[in-house]
Protein backbone atom coordinates (compact mmCIF):
# COMPACT_ATOMS: atom_id res chain seq x y z
CA UNK A 1 0.00 0.00 0.00
CA UNK A 2 1.06 3.54 -0.55
CA UNK A 3 0.24 6.37 1.84
CA UNK A 4 -2.24 8.77 0.31
CA UNK A 5 -3.17 12.39 0.94
CA UNK A 6 0.04 13.02 2.89
CA UNK A 7 0.16 16.49 4.44
CA UNK A 8 2.47 18.17 6.88
CA UNK A 9 1.87 21.64 8.28
CA UNK A 10 2.87 23.85 11.17
CA UNK A 11 0.54 25.78 13.42
CA UNK A 12 0.36 27.05 16.97
CA UNK A 13 -1.46 25.15 19.71
CA UNK A 14 -1.75 26.47 23.27
CA UNK A 15 1.09 28.84 22.53
CA UNK A 16 3.45 26.17 21.22
CA UNK A 17 4.43 25.68 17.60
CA UNK A 18 3.52 22.18 16.47
CA UNK A 19 3.69 20.09 13.32
CA UNK A 20 0.68 18.07 12.19
CA UNK A 21 1.35 15.15 9.87
CA UNK A 22 -1.54 13.19 8.38
CA UNK A 23 -1.83 10.43 5.80
CA UNK A 24 -4.28 7.77 4.75
CA UNK A 25 -3.27 4.13 4.63
CA UNK A 26 -5.99 1.80 3.41
CA UNK A 27 -9.20 3.06 4.97
CA UNK A 28 -7.58 4.70 7.99
CA UNK A 29 -6.31 8.23 8.42
CA UNK A 30 -3.29 8.48 10.73
CA UNK A 31 -2.42 11.79 12.37
CA UNK A 32 0.63 12.55 14.50
CA UNK A 33 1.55 15.78 16.23
CA UNK A 34 5.08 16.84 17.09
CA UNK A 35 6.46 19.87 18.84
CA UNK A 36 8.50 21.97 16.44
CA UNK A 37 11.40 22.27 18.85
CA UNK A 38 12.83 19.73 19.49
CA UNK A 39 10.60 17.91 17.01
CA UNK A 40 9.27 15.09 19.14
CA UNK A 41 6.03 13.30 18.29
CA UNK A 42 3.88 13.41 21.37
CA UNK A 43 0.29 12.82 20.26
CA UNK A 44 -1.33 10.66 17.62
CA UNK A 45 -4.76 9.42 16.65
CA UNK A 46 -6.54 7.55 13.89
CA UNK A 47 -9.89 8.22 12.23
CA UNK A 48 -12.09 7.36 9.31
CA UNK A 49 -11.69 10.89 7.98
CA UNK A 50 -8.84 13.37 8.04
CA UNK A 51 -10.88 15.73 10.20
CA UNK A 52 -11.66 13.05 12.73
CA UNK A 53 -8.06 11.86 13.03
CA UNK A 54 -6.70 15.41 13.36
CA UNK A 55 -9.37 16.53 15.84
CA UNK A 56 -8.59 13.56 18.09
CA UNK A 57 -4.85 14.11 17.88
CA UNK A 58 -5.22 17.85 18.57
CA UNK A 59 -7.42 17.12 21.58
CA UNK A 60 -4.71 14.87 23.02
CA UNK A 61 -1.95 17.31 22.16
CA UNK A 62 -3.81 20.15 23.89
CA UNK A 63 -4.10 18.05 27.02
CA UNK A 64 -0.42 17.14 27.03
CA UNK A 65 0.76 20.67 26.29
CA UNK A 66 -1.26 22.00 29.22
CA UNK A 67 1.10 20.06 31.49
CA UNK A 68 4.21 21.78 30.18
CA UNK A 69 5.30 24.52 32.57
CA UNK A 70 7.41 27.52 31.73
CA UNK A 71 9.90 28.90 34.23
CA UNK A 72 11.45 32.33 34.36
CA UNK A 73 15.11 32.36 33.44
CA UNK B 1 27.18 13.55 1.09
CA UNK B 2 30.36 12.68 -0.69
CA UNK B 3 32.92 11.43 1.81
CA UNK B 4 33.63 7.79 2.52
CA UNK B 5 32.86 8.35 6.17
CA UNK B 6 29.32 9.25 5.28
CA UNK B 7 28.64 6.63 2.66
CA UNK B 8 29.64 3.85 5.03
CA UNK B 9 26.86 4.54 7.47
CA UNK B 10 24.05 6.17 5.51
CA UNK B 11 21.74 4.78 2.86
CA UNK B 12 19.14 6.63 0.87
CA UNK B 13 15.44 5.87 0.72
CA UNK B 14 15.99 4.79 -2.89
CA UNK B 15 18.57 2.25 -1.75
CA UNK B 16 16.19 0.88 0.86
CA UNK B 17 13.37 0.62 -1.67
CA UNK B 18 15.64 -1.51 -3.85
CA UNK B 19 17.39 -3.61 -1.21
CA UNK B 20 15.10 -3.87 1.83
CA UNK B 21 14.48 -7.58 1.38
CA UNK B 22 17.89 -8.59 0.01
CA UNK B 23 19.62 -11.54 1.64
CA UNK B 24 22.04 -10.26 4.23
CA UNK B 25 20.12 -7.02 4.76
CA UNK B 26 17.65 -6.34 7.55
CA UNK B 27 15.75 -3.07 7.77
CA UNK B 28 14.54 -2.18 11.26
CA UNK B 29 12.23 0.65 12.34
CA UNK B 30 12.76 2.17 15.78
CA UNK B 31 10.46 5.04 16.74
CA UNK B 32 9.96 7.44 19.61
CA UNK B 33 6.25 6.78 19.15
CA UNK B 34 6.23 3.05 19.61
CA UNK B 35 2.93 2.69 17.76
CA UNK B 36 4.21 4.28 14.55
CA UNK B 37 5.41 0.94 13.14
CA UNK B 38 1.84 -0.32 13.21
CA UNK B 39 0.69 2.68 11.17
CA UNK B 40 2.68 1.36 8.24
CA UNK B 41 6.36 0.61 7.81
CA UNK B 42 8.87 -0.21 5.11
CA UNK B 43 7.74 -3.57 3.68
CA UNK B 44 9.84 -6.33 5.21
CA UNK B 45 11.12 -4.17 8.06
CA UNK B 46 11.27 -5.44 11.60
CA UNK B 47 10.06 -3.15 14.38
CA UNK B 48 11.87 -2.69 17.68
CA UNK B 49 10.36 -1.05 20.75
CA UNK B 50 12.91 1.12 22.52
CA UNK B 51 10.98 1.13 25.79
CA UNK B 52 11.02 -2.65 26.16
CA UNK B 53 13.57 -4.13 23.76
CA UNK B 54 16.44 -1.66 23.67
CA UNK B 55 16.97 -1.19 27.36
CA UNK B 56 17.15 -3.04 30.63
CA UNK B 57 13.62 -2.78 31.95
CA UNK B 58 14.62 -3.29 35.59
CA UNK B 59 17.83 -1.32 36.05
CA UNK B 60 18.21 1.92 34.13
CA UNK B 61 20.72 0.78 31.55
CA UNK B 62 21.19 -0.02 27.90
CA UNK B 63 20.04 -3.38 26.61
CA UNK B 64 21.95 -6.26 28.22
CA UNK B 65 24.03 -8.34 25.81
CA UNK B 66 21.94 -11.49 26.18
CA UNK B 67 18.71 -9.62 25.54
CA UNK B 68 20.21 -7.98 22.46
CA UNK B 69 21.36 -11.36 21.19
CA UNK B 70 17.81 -12.69 21.54
CA UNK B 71 16.31 -9.66 19.81
CA UNK B 72 18.70 -9.85 16.89
CA UNK B 73 18.28 -13.61 16.67
CA UNK B 74 14.49 -13.24 16.47
CA UNK B 75 14.94 -10.55 13.84
CA UNK B 76 16.90 -12.93 11.64
CA UNK B 77 20.11 -10.97 12.10
CA UNK B 78 23.51 -12.58 12.37
CA UNK B 79 26.88 -10.97 12.93
CA UNK B 80 27.39 -10.33 9.23
CA UNK B 81 23.98 -8.82 8.47
CA UNK B 82 23.79 -5.27 7.16
CA UNK B 83 21.36 -3.62 9.57
CA UNK B 84 19.58 -0.55 8.21
CA UNK B 85 17.83 1.51 10.88
CA UNK B 86 15.25 4.21 10.44
CA UNK B 87 12.56 5.85 12.51
CA UNK B 88 10.47 8.88 13.33
CA UNK B 89 11.73 12.22 14.65
CA UNK B 90 14.53 12.27 12.09
CA UNK B 91 15.91 8.98 13.36
CA UNK B 92 16.27 9.76 17.07
CA UNK B 93 15.82 6.20 18.24
CA UNK B 94 17.31 4.73 15.09
CA UNK B 95 20.47 6.47 16.24
CA UNK B 96 19.90 5.13 19.76
CA UNK B 97 19.80 1.60 18.34
CA UNK B 98 22.82 2.34 16.15
CA UNK B 99 24.80 3.50 19.19
CA UNK B 100 23.95 0.36 21.16
CA UNK B 101 24.74 -1.94 18.24
CA UNK B 102 28.14 -0.27 17.95
CA UNK B 103 28.71 -0.67 21.69
CA UNK B 104 28.19 -4.40 21.21
CA UNK B 105 30.42 -4.45 18.17
CA UNK B 106 28.10 -4.97 15.22
CA UNK B 107 30.13 -4.13 12.17
CA UNK B 108 27.71 -3.09 9.46
CA UNK B 109 24.99 -0.78 10.74
CA UNK B 110 23.55 2.04 8.68
CA UNK B 111 20.85 4.65 8.98
CA UNK B 112 18.31 5.47 6.29
CA UNK B 113 18.88 9.15 5.66
CA UNK B 114 15.68 11.11 6.23
CA UNK B 115 14.05 8.35 8.23
CA UNK B 116 10.36 7.68 8.37
CA UNK B 117 9.48 11.27 7.52
CA UNK B 118 11.21 11.19 4.14
CA UNK B 119 9.86 7.74 3.30
CA UNK B 120 6.32 8.94 3.97
CA UNK B 121 6.74 12.26 2.20
CA UNK B 122 7.95 10.44 -0.89
CA UNK B 123 4.77 8.33 -0.92
CA UNK B 124 6.68 5.06 -0.82
CA UNK B 125 5.11 1.68 -0.09
CA UNK B 126 4.05 0.93 3.45
CA UNK B 127 3.04 -2.38 4.97
CA UNK B 128 1.10 -3.14 8.13
CA UNK B 129 2.18 -6.78 8.13
CA UNK B 130 4.61 -7.85 10.84
CA UNK B 131 7.10 -10.06 9.01
CA UNK B 132 8.55 -13.17 10.61
CA UNK B 133 12.17 -14.15 10.16
CA UNK B 134 14.05 -17.41 10.47
CA UNK B 135 15.83 -17.37 13.81
CA UNK B 136 19.55 -16.88 13.84
CA UNK B 137 22.24 -17.12 16.46
CA UNK B 138 23.82 -13.79 17.32
CA UNK B 139 26.95 -13.28 19.39
CA UNK B 140 27.32 -9.83 20.92
CA UNK B 141 30.83 -8.51 21.46
CA UNK B 142 32.20 -7.19 24.72
CA UNK B 143 30.73 -3.72 25.29
CA UNK B 144 32.86 -0.91 23.93
CA UNK B 145 32.54 1.62 26.70
CA UNK B 146 34.69 4.13 24.86
CA UNK B 147 31.40 5.15 23.22
CA UNK B 148 29.54 5.77 26.45
CA UNK B 149 30.03 8.30 29.24
CA UNK B 150 28.96 7.67 32.82
CA UNK B 151 28.36 10.28 35.50
CA UNK B 152 31.87 10.26 37.07
CA UNK B 153 33.42 10.98 33.70
CA UNK B 154 31.04 13.87 33.12
CA UNK B 155 31.78 15.24 36.57
CA UNK B 156 35.49 14.99 35.81
CA UNK B 157 34.94 16.75 32.50
CA UNK B 158 33.20 19.61 34.29
CA UNK B 159 35.92 19.87 36.91
CA UNK B 160 38.94 19.44 34.67
CA UNK B 161 37.62 20.81 31.39
CA UNK B 162 39.37 17.96 29.60
CA UNK B 163 36.34 17.14 27.47
CA UNK B 164 33.82 19.35 25.70
CA UNK B 165 30.22 18.89 26.69
CA UNK B 166 27.56 19.30 24.00
CA UNK B 167 23.97 19.83 25.12
CA UNK B 168 21.75 18.85 22.19
CA UNK B 169 18.39 19.76 23.76
CA UNK B 170 16.31 22.71 22.61
CA UNK B 171 17.40 26.21 23.64
CA UNK B 172 14.44 26.40 26.05
CA UNK B 173 15.55 23.23 27.79
CA UNK B 174 19.15 24.45 27.85
CA UNK B 175 18.21 27.67 29.61
CA UNK B 176 15.85 25.93 32.01
CA UNK B 177 12.74 27.67 30.75
CA UNK B 178 11.17 24.25 30.33
CA UNK B 179 12.09 20.91 31.88
CA UNK B 180 11.11 18.68 28.96
CA UNK B 181 10.07 19.07 25.33
CA UNK B 182 6.57 20.58 25.05
CA UNK B 183 3.90 17.90 25.48
CA UNK B 184 6.24 15.37 27.09
CA UNK B 185 6.37 14.54 30.80
CA UNK B 186 8.77 16.46 33.01
CA UNK B 187 11.36 14.01 34.25
CA UNK B 188 13.78 16.16 36.23
CA UNK B 189 13.75 18.33 39.29
CA UNK B 190 15.78 21.25 37.98
CA UNK B 191 16.16 23.09 34.70
CA UNK B 192 19.31 24.41 33.09
CA UNK B 193 22.42 22.69 31.81
CA UNK B 194 25.66 21.10 32.91
CA UNK B 195 28.22 23.84 33.63
CA UNK B 196 30.35 24.65 30.62
CA UNK B 197 28.21 22.78 28.10
CA UNK B 198 27.80 24.21 24.61
CA UNK B 199 24.30 24.36 23.17
CA UNK B 200 24.09 22.70 19.75
CA UNK B 201 20.48 21.51 19.36
CA UNK B 202 20.25 18.16 17.60
CA UNK B 203 17.87 19.55 14.96
CA UNK B 204 20.66 21.65 13.51
CA UNK B 205 22.18 18.43 12.17
CA UNK B 206 19.26 17.90 9.81
CA UNK B 207 17.67 19.39 6.76
CA UNK B 208 13.94 20.05 6.56
CA UNK B 209 13.34 16.71 4.82
CA UNK B 210 14.98 14.85 7.70
CA UNK B 211 18.25 14.08 5.92
CA UNK B 212 21.56 14.97 7.49
CA UNK B 213 23.26 18.16 6.45
CA UNK B 214 26.37 18.04 4.32
CA UNK B 215 29.78 17.27 5.78
CA UNK B 216 30.87 20.89 5.34
CA UNK B 217 27.76 22.29 6.99
CA UNK B 218 28.07 19.91 9.92
CA UNK B 219 31.75 20.65 10.35
CA UNK B 220 31.00 24.39 10.39
CA UNK B 221 28.15 23.91 12.86
CA UNK B 222 30.41 22.28 15.44
CA UNK B 223 33.46 24.40 14.70
CA UNK B 224 31.39 27.50 15.45
CA UNK B 225 31.10 26.25 19.02
CA UNK B 226 34.74 25.23 19.24
CA UNK B 227 34.08 21.53 18.68
CA UNK B 228 36.54 20.26 16.11
CA UNK B 229 37.26 16.73 17.27
CA UNK B 230 40.70 17.64 18.61
CA UNK B 231 39.67 16.86 22.15
CA UNK B 232 37.19 14.43 23.71
CA UNK B 233 33.51 15.29 23.37
CA UNK B 234 30.57 14.14 25.46
CA UNK B 235 27.05 14.67 24.12
CA UNK B 236 23.94 14.64 26.27
CA UNK B 237 20.24 15.46 26.09
CA UNK B 238 17.39 14.42 28.39
CA UNK B 239 17.46 10.61 28.22
CA UNK B 240 20.24 9.96 25.73
CA UNK B 241 18.42 9.38 22.46
CA UNK B 242 18.76 12.83 20.87
CA UNK B 243 22.37 12.84 21.94
CA UNK B 244 22.91 9.47 20.29
CA UNK B 245 21.95 11.17 17.03
CA UNK B 246 24.50 13.91 17.69
CA UNK B 247 27.01 11.24 18.72
CA UNK B 248 26.34 9.53 15.36
CA UNK B 249 26.96 12.79 13.52
CA UNK B 250 30.20 13.61 15.30
CA UNK B 251 31.58 10.06 15.36
CA UNK B 252 30.45 8.69 12.02
CA UNK B 253 29.66 11.63 9.77
CA UNK B 254 32.40 13.98 10.92
CA UNK B 255 34.85 11.29 11.96
CA UNK B 256 35.69 12.66 15.43
CA UNK B 257 37.66 9.97 17.21
CA UNK B 258 36.78 10.46 20.85
CA UNK B 259 33.04 11.03 21.20
CA UNK B 260 30.83 9.61 23.91
CA UNK B 261 27.13 9.63 24.53
CA UNK B 262 26.13 10.38 28.13
CA UNK B 263 22.83 8.50 28.24
CA UNK B 264 22.25 9.39 31.87
CA UNK B 265 21.82 12.89 30.45
CA UNK B 266 19.66 15.54 32.05
CA UNK B 267 17.35 13.05 33.76
CA UNK B 268 20.39 12.02 35.78
CA UNK B 269 22.22 15.33 36.20
CA UNK B 270 19.06 17.40 36.72
CA UNK B 271 17.95 15.11 39.52
CA UNK B 272 21.28 14.85 41.36
CA UNK B 273 21.31 16.36 44.82
CA UNK B 274 23.95 19.03 44.99
CA UNK B 275 24.96 18.94 41.31
CA UNK B 276 25.97 22.29 39.88
CA UNK B 277 23.55 23.69 37.31
CA UNK B 278 24.22 26.56 34.97
CA UNK B 279 21.44 28.92 33.85
CA UNK B 280 20.57 30.28 31.42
Amino acid sequence: MKPEEYTRRQQELSGWPITIETYKLGDVYHCTIANVDPGARFARADGTTREEAEARAIEKATRYLAQTRKFEV
Amino acid sequence: MTTNTLSNVLVTTDWVAQHATDAGVRVVEVDVDTTAYDQGHVPGAAGWNWTTQLCDTVVRDIVPAKKLEELLGKSGIDNKTTIVLYGDNNNWFAAWAFWQLKIYGHDDVRIMDGGRKKWLAEGRDLSTDAPSFPSTRYQAGAPDLSLRAFLPEVQAAVAGKKASLVDVRSPQEFTGEILAPPGLPETCQRGGHIPGAKSIPWGKNCNEDGTFKSFDDLKALYAAQGISGDQPVIAYCRIGERSSLTWFVMKHLLGFRNVKNYDGSWTEWGNLVGAAVEKP
